[in-house]
């Protein structure tokens, strides 16, 4: 299939058309601009809507609106923008609506900087809004990547009527590599009987809703979700495990910085180290089974788990090693990247004290 | 024998909780009316707001959208882009519309969304239990306005229908009051018009109704009809704001 050379953000937004989403509702900021700015200009070319909304919140209650009238919807922001969105994601998630969020990451707590990073997992991770409900998460790690998991993000939400989130950050988004959209395989959708499209006198009304007064309903409610993000686990859960077979150390590390610990590899061979690495591309749900798995082999001595923030996800990693082996952390914030140099020195440590 | 009343199709039968004199079971019927006289019913999409219209969703009878506080046109607005030939209208109480909500309000009628919002004034919080709203009045006596609401503490009671007017993306403004049987019948009239715009194409059309609270204004319902006339009336003056042609 052809190669067209693209940004980070513009291939997501032409992922997104292609995948068939028809309105996009959305407000600056930076590092993400790129996104409504293509939709902008290419959605009203295929019969579209683009509407810059008056703020994050607004953006996201017009995808909540667009979402339970049945379309094909996406919202993009950044880091701060996405606290102000976590109040609609919430009512989204609690009326169990589909539709794709994109993150790129920056730099924060508050408005924090411009620069990449990937300190919003945990609010990625563990829903970001107010209540019990997880979004499905992806954290492409390629453009490429950042092409199909968004085509397959909207396939998924309709699946299980569920918000998905793209989590990238502001490297993947203002990087350029050369891309292809081929569609991801066909999955069988149910469909929206459920949306509020008027009823039309062929149907019984339909409401949707996030509001359950009576405590025993909202807790039905809570738990039938529950029992749906056990099918999502089951079935959804993706990660790359590369160079594991004989590792010394496992990296465990996603999007930006996994592309770093692949580089590092190579250099660690040849200072006699065996390094794997594991990416979850799914950080929600978490693939702890992929983690669990290696740390039970005898060759892998400890995990060391990179990022960019002061450590998110390591809590999940050593969720998934449960003890049976030590789990490191190195990771830089503020829009740091880690440099292949500074994992190594790490890495050279770890194994100064394991071996 | 002749049938000469009968309950509006618009409304399911569902029991309202409103409180006994609360004003809001007689907009939902005009709205209802409305939908059904214009023959909508089936085509109408309702955005429900956060406070004391929270279940509106169980008593229209049409398809429902609830929304978060003050985001209803928002939501509105997500609904009408992807369904432009339905009919779609938020109903929204002061504290969702002129406190937590201006900004979703002041665009959606700036963008000019051919929408149709229902808009209650009364004055206070209801649901929360009788705290001061933007339109609370100076004086008036609140739970978080203990002494009667101070300008100087507390700023001013915000004219939304006056405000909104000012708008270009607006086509149709109208504030009307339903504590007398002439006023409900030039209510009917507004709301109807309001969405015989949005079949017409014709844009944004907001109809903002005096309203009483008689549980929180601490007062019989009999008394409320009547402090709403004498002294919301003369703040919020009824009246035609914007009409465009």
């Amino acid at each position: 299939m052809e190669k067209v050379l693209m940004k980070g953000n513009e291939a997501i937004a032409e992922a997104a058309i292609q995948a068939g989403c028809n309105f996009f509702f959305g407000y600056p900021i930076t590092p993400q601009n790129e996104i409504p700015a293509y939709m902008a200009k290419k959605l009203p070319k295929v019969g579209g809507t683009f509407l810059q909304a008056e703020s994050e919140v607004s953006a996201i209650n017009m995808v909540y609106g667009a979402a339970g009238a049945g379309a094909r919807v996406m919202t993009s922001s950044s880091s701060p923008g996405i606290s102000l969105k976590a109040e609609g994601i919430s009512y989204i998630a609690g009326a169990e609506l589909p539709c794709v969020i994109v993150n790129i990451v920056r730099g924060g707590p508050g408005l924090g900087g411009i620069q990449p990073a990937q300190s919003d997992y945990f609010q990625a991770t563990r829903g970001g809004g107010h209540g019990d409900y997880h979004l499905v998460v992806y954290a492409p790690s390629t453009l490429q990547e950042m092409v199909s998991l968004t085509m397959e993000a909207f396939d998924v939400a309709d699946q299980y009527r569920n918000p998905v989130m793209i989590l990238g950050d502001g490297m993947l988004g203002q990087m350029m590599e050369p891309v292809s959209f081929e569609k991801p395989s066909e999955r069988e959708l149910p469909e929206k009987d459920w949306a509020t499209t008027g009823c039309d006198g062929s149907r019984p009304r339909n409401i949707i809703n996030s509001l359950h007064i009576d405590p025993e309903e909202l807790e039905k409610m809570v738990d039938r979700t529950f029992d749906k993000y056990e099918v999502i686990k089951k079935n959804e859960t993706r990660v790359e495990a590369y160079n594991c077979e004989d590792a010394d150390i496992i990296v465990a590390a996603y999007g930006t910085t996994a592309r770093i610990v692949k580089s590092v590899i190579e250099a660690a061979a040849e200072k006699g180290l065996k390094v794997g690495l594991i990416r979850p591309i799914t950080v929600w749900p978490f693939p702890y089974d992929e983690m669990q798995k290696w740390a039970e082999k005898e060759h892998v001595k400890a995990f060391l788990t990179v990022e960019m923030s002061k450590g998110q996800m390591v809590e999940d990693v050593r969720l998934g090693v449960e003890g049976r082996k030590p789990v490191h952390f190195y990771g830089r914030t503020g829009g740091m990247v880690p440099t292949p140099d500074g994992i190594l020195e790490k890495l050279e440590t770890i194994m100064g004290e394991v071996m | 024998m002749a049938v000469v009343y009968e309950k509006t199709k618009g409304l399911t039968d569902n029991t309202m909780h409103y409180c006994p004199g609360c004003t809001h079971g007689i907009a939902h019927k005009l709205v209802g009316e409305s939908l059904e006289e214009l023959n909508v019913l089936d085509k109408a999409v309702g955005v429900a707001p956060v406070g004391c219209s929270v279940f509106a969703y169980e008593y229209f009878n049409c398809d429902m959208h609830e929304a978060a506080h003050g985001r209803a046109p928002a939501v509105a607005t997500g609904v009408k882009r992807v369904l432009p030939d339905n009919i779609v209208f938020t109903y929204q109480g002061d504290g969702d519309l002129a406190s937590i909500g201006t900004a979703e309000i002041v665009h959606a009628a700036a963008r000019g969304e051919n929408i149709t919002v229902i808009f209650i004034n009364n004055a206070i919080y209801g649901m929360t239990g009788g705290q001061m709203a933007p339109t609370t009045l100076l004086g008036q006596v609140t739970t978080t306005s203990p002494y009667g609401r101070d300008a100087a503490q507390a700023g001013y009671p915000i004219k939304m229908s006056e405000m909104l007017a000012t708008l270009e993306g607006v086509h149709y403004i109208e504030r009307v009051s339903v504590h007398d049987v002439k006023h409900i019948r030039q209510a009917k009239k507004a709301i109807k018009k309001a969405f015989e715009n949005q079949v017409n194409k014709k844009g944004f059309s907001m109809v903002e109704v005096l309203s009483t609270c008689p549980t929180n204004w601490g007062m019989t319902p009999i008394e409320s009809l009547g402090w709403l006339k004498e002294n919301m009336m003369p703040f919020y003056p009824l009246g035609v704001y914007k009409e465009g042609e």
